[in-house]
């Protein structure tokens, strides 16, 4: 039984929801931030799956292109980060529910 | 028979040290565990037959990305604040969101099947990914990537703006 499309889906499922595990239960920014490159390397890996299965490139091209917003995502993200530490000094984001209504 | 082998032992490690990456309480650790991560679906690019998605991943997530997160964390000294609960109180909501989302996407991956076509980039013409990739990166993808490198641009005076900005105040006060 060789490797199939199910394989790396399956692969990428379980890395999507460890990555939406960590974004809902963690209260620390920076995990959060870190769960949140975790579902995007997920989204690629099955993206590049389908590339390789379905023999088509635009998978492929999809992923650099995901990977540029995932460092943009980033820089922008841990941005703000540092800009509400220095406001509140904290890093909890159960503890930043100012807009909460 | 090999290549399943690879598949296996880089997807578990992948697996392992992701749910590390969530469950560790030192936000120093969690970014080394995420770098294993990286690396092995680095690997896993390879198994898909792009190396050139494999160069980039390693040199912009491991390279870039956890570099700049290594430094905020070590710019805002959070590990000192590393023993209060590391959970919050929504668990329970939580867990039964992710449940429904596993019945889901399970249904899903287990009734779902191929109906595209097959392109023309079979094995031997992937031989040569990374110069299909450039070739069609400059010319059918010529818009998307003016557009994302002006969006890296938007990203990178956005951050600059973020920081300085609360400078600015706090030296004011």
């Amino acid at each position: 039984m060789a490797l199939t499309l199910t394989h790396y889906l399956v692969l990428s499922f379980i890395l999507f929801l460890v990555g939406m595990a960590g974004v809902l239960l963690r209260r620390n920014i920076i995990i959060v931030l870190m769960s949140l490159e975790l579902i995007f390397n997920s989204v690629n890996i099955s993206l590049a799956a389908f590339s390789y299965f379905l023999q088509n490139l635009n998978g492929t091209i999809f992923v650099v292109f995901n990977i540029t917003i995932a460092a943009a995502e980033a820089a922008i993200g841990l941005a703000i980060l540092v800009a509400v530490y220095r406001r509140r000094q904290t890093v909890y984001v159960d503890e930043l529910d100012e807009m909460r209504g | 028979m090999i290549e399943q082998f690879f598949f296996y032992m880089f997807a578990i490690v992948a697996v392992v040290t992701a749910v590390l990456v969530i469950s560790v309480r030192n936000p120093v650790h969690s970014a080394f565990y995420l770098i294993v991560c990286f690396l092995q679906v680095a690997a896993i690019f390879i198994l898909l037959r792009s190396p050139f998605l494999a160069a980039v991943q390693v040199f912009i997530y491991v390279g870039a990305i956890m570099v700049l997160f290594l430094f905020a964390v070590l710019v805002l000294d959070i590990g000192r604040e590393q023993f209060r609960e590391h959970f919050h109180g929504q668990t329970v909501t939580a867990l039964a969101a992710l449940l429904a989302l596993f019945v889901v996407m399970g249904i899903l991956l287990v009734s779902g099947k191929i109906t595209a076509p097959l392109g023309p980039f079979d094995e031997p013409a992937l031989m040569k990914n990374t110069e299909v990739i450039g070739k069609s990166l400059y010319t059918s993808y010529i818009f998307p990537f003016e557009i994302v490198s002006i969006l890296l641009l938007i990203a990178l005076i956005g951050a600059v703006v973020l920081v300085m900005r609360g400078q600015g105040k706090e030296s004011k006060d």
